[in-house]
């Protein structure tokens, strides 16, 4: 029984991870319909900038963290003006191949600009565990938890109910439309891959402490992202909120009574599961089709 | 299009030609690297690239082999076994290497062995431990790293002095840590402790809490741990998160103990490790003045210190190679594989020898390497006190 608290505690906690990942993801790939697979070394590059921002810049934790996110927002901004608005009008095939390319060239940068040995960023808080019970968590997950958590619903805000917000919704739903009734189409493109990579980036700068920096890092985030996001459905917020959470704790549970060799499979198990029975995720509401 | 790609190929070409050696008579030993440049591993696999490159240098600056210089073509295995087997396919066809060392990982290594029977390519192993290596039947494996088997008996003597009454194990899910399960439980079993869960994780994750929970059920006093350090740092992080109170022993020789002092901090405090190079007292090691002469070496170049207990498998590796090229007088695949029978002497981790291992008539080539233990005390690797209390 105390091992089952602890394994949904530790799901809970790796489920607000998944969650943060995936809502950036979920944002490009629902609102741009943008299969990003580069979404992961945005991850990666929010990791280390907030390595640099601590050791090179010597910021203080928490202004490195905001740092990496400015950095992440920058970099999506980039290249959304250099990579993508010249390709607004291909096919998604052509979109896809690019965030290939980008994808294999930021992740070598990394390893030129890095190598290839792990980095360790360092953090300010306590390693012992706060226990309640039968239960231990360590203070650096609550602090990751709790901002992902704040991060989630900001984003949510931003979008449901700010003039930004709701031009991106717009854009993306009728692009003619919103451009006649004067939305700059442009920006809100721009806006939105940097808002998705910001999102990216804040994951890696928050989950950089708890694991380590290095240059394939974002790979198994990218796979995480991705499941989370067909779990979720395409573009839902609290879908991908939820299928985190929903992943987190399958996996944990998964290895704790199953067997540790199979953890990645229990999680994949359910994304057919899901894919066969619910194909628009486990959240979608009532399907329109056209 | 077309045009582009042939005016890039004639580029090549001519850029080719005249970087290609004047004489023909003079021209270099080729000898192939596979290791992970890039990937999960990368940090380990390019350490063994640098100890390589020493081992070319010192033979080069003696004058070379026969005359001629030693030259290394290193190709990329993106610590995935996939491109383990089409790094030996192109060495083989395109760079005609007669000689490869490789290819670190035991998953990567198997992938990679088939395409050397294939062409008949001897392959020195310099890392993977998985016993299956040498137990195949393919007469072009010769092994300077102790299978896992070897390891877990040269630890046996040790058991009693570790107070190992109940372990449990925590490996990487591949055939290195499979392998170091069963080899370290029988031989567990053998000395009569109690084995108890072994756990497994994927080569790329990260979060091993529900892992470390399950262990944590359970009643062991030890726990063996098998996998790469970047892991290995993660683990004792996690498990000093979940106040794990075990001894923690890690296998493979992988573990680089300096660099978890770095990057585990207080979380690696009083952990063991088995190690195949101690370069924190290196005249301890069987040639001290050879081991000596690589850590300076390895300093000079600005290599990271951590990197030196994998990095002496690079230059071991290449070593053992040009000894065969030298035995057999020239370099020809068939002639260096009977070669690698001949070859006797003392690298960075000690002799070098091989004995005939796996089914009878395609036996592989197995050396029994020298192997240590050493603790984290005080954050300093040091020798354990049951080793310095005689």
């Amino acid at each position: 029984m105390d091992a089952l608290l602890q394994h949904l505690v530790n799901g809970l906690v790796l489920g607000g991870t998944y969650a943060l990942l995936g809502i950036g993801l979920t944002l490009i790939f629902g609102l741009m319909n943008l299969v990003n697979f580069a979404h992961g070394e945005f991850y990666t590059l929010g990791a280390y900038a907030t390595f640099a921002a601590l050791t090179l810049g010597g910021l203080n934790f928490f202004a490195a963290i905001a740092a990496a996110i400015v950095v992440g927002a920058a970099a999506g901004a980039l290249c959304e003006r250099v990579l993508l608005r010249p390709l607004r009008d291909e096919s998604i095939d052509t979109t896809m191949l690019v965030m290939i390319g980008l994808w294999i060239a930021l992740q070598n940068g990394e390893l030129l600009a890095w190598g290839g040995v792990a980095k360790s960023i360092p953090h300010p808080f306590p390693t012992a565990p706060l226990t309640l019970g039968p239960v231990g968590i360590a203070p650096l997950r609550l602090f990751v938890v709790a901002a992902a958590l704040a991060l989630i619903v900001a984003a949510w805000l931003l979008i449901q109910r700010t003039r930004l917000g709701c031009a991106m919704r717009a854009t993306f739903q009728d692009r003619e439309t919103a451009a006649l009734m004067g939305v700059k189409i442009g920006r809100i493109h721009t806006a939105t891959f940097a808002f998705g990579s910001a999102l990216a980036a804040a994951a890696g700068a928050l989950l950089g402490p708890i694991f380590l920096a290095y240059p394939s890092m974002g790979d198994l985030a990218s796979l995480k992202a991705f499941s989370v996001v067909i779990l979720g459905g395409l573009g839902n917020l609290a879908g991908a909120t939820l299928g985190g959470l929903v992943l987190g704790i399958a996996e944990e549970l998964g290895a704790g009574y199953v067997s540790s060799g199979y953890r990645d499979a229990v999680g994949f198990v359910i994304i057919i599961l899901v894919l066969l029975l619910r194909p628009s995720g486990l959240f979608a509401r009532t399907e329109r089709i056209g | 299009m077309l045009n582009r790609w042939w005016s890039t190929l004639l580029f090549v070409l001519v850029i080719g030609a005249l970087m290609a050696p004047a004489g023909f008579a003079q021209a270099p030993i080729k000898v192939g690297v596979i290791q992970p440049l890039s990937g999960a591993v990368a940090a380990s696999g390019n350490y063994v690239r640098m100890g390589a490159e020493i081992a070319r240098d010192w033979i080069n600056a003696r004058g070379g082999v026969g005359g001629r210089k030693i030259e290394l073509v290193i190709e990329d295995n993106k610590s995935d076994p996939k491109e383990a087997a089409s790094a030996a396919e192109k060495l083989i066809v395109r760079d005609k290497v007669p000689a490869i060392m490789g290819a670190w990982g035991s998953s990567m290594t198997l992938a990679a062995m088939p395409k050397l029977e294939e062409y008949g390519v001897p392959m020195v192993v310099e890392t993977s431990s998985a016993a299956s290596i040498t137990k195949r039947g393919n007469p072009w494996i010769f092994r300077i790293s102790p299978p896992s088997e070897m390891e877990a008996l040269g630890l046996e003597q040790y058991v009693d002095k570790l107070g190992v009454k109940r372990a449990d194990f925590l490996a990487v899910n591949t055939d290195w840590g499979r392998g170091a399960v069963g080899a370290f439980g029988d031989m567990l079993k053998k000395k009569g402790a109690t084995v108890g869960t072994a756990e497994f994780m994927d080569q790329a994750a990260t979060d091993m809490n529900a892992q470390i929970t399950k262990i944590k059920g359970g009643n062991g006093d030890t726990l063996f741990l098998t996998t790469a350090v970047e892991q290995i740092t993660l683990v004792l992080k996690q498990s000093q998160e979940q106040r794990l109170t075990r001894k923690i022993i890690t296998t493979g020789g992988s573990s680089s103990p300096t660099q978890l002092i770095k990057q585990a901090g207080a979380a690696a405090e009083g952990t063991y490790h088995i190690v195949f190079f101690m370069p924190w007292f290196p005249e301890a090691m069987p040639d001290g003045k050879l081991a000596k002469a690589f850590v300076d070496e390895w300093a000079k170049r600005g290599h990271p210190f951590e990197g030196l207990t994998e990095g002496f498998r690079g230059h071991d590796g290449v070593a053992t190679i040009a000894e065969a090229v030298k035995i057999a007088g020239k370099d020809e695949a068939k002639a260096i594989q009977e070669a690698l029978w001949k070859v006797s002497f003392t690298g960075v981790n000690g002799p070098i020898k091989f004995e005939k291992d796996g089914p009878a008539g395609k036996e592989s080539g197995q050396s029994k390497p020298s192997i240590f233990v050493v603790q984290i005390k005080d954050g300093r690797v040091a020798l354990p006190d049951f080793l310095t209390k005689k």
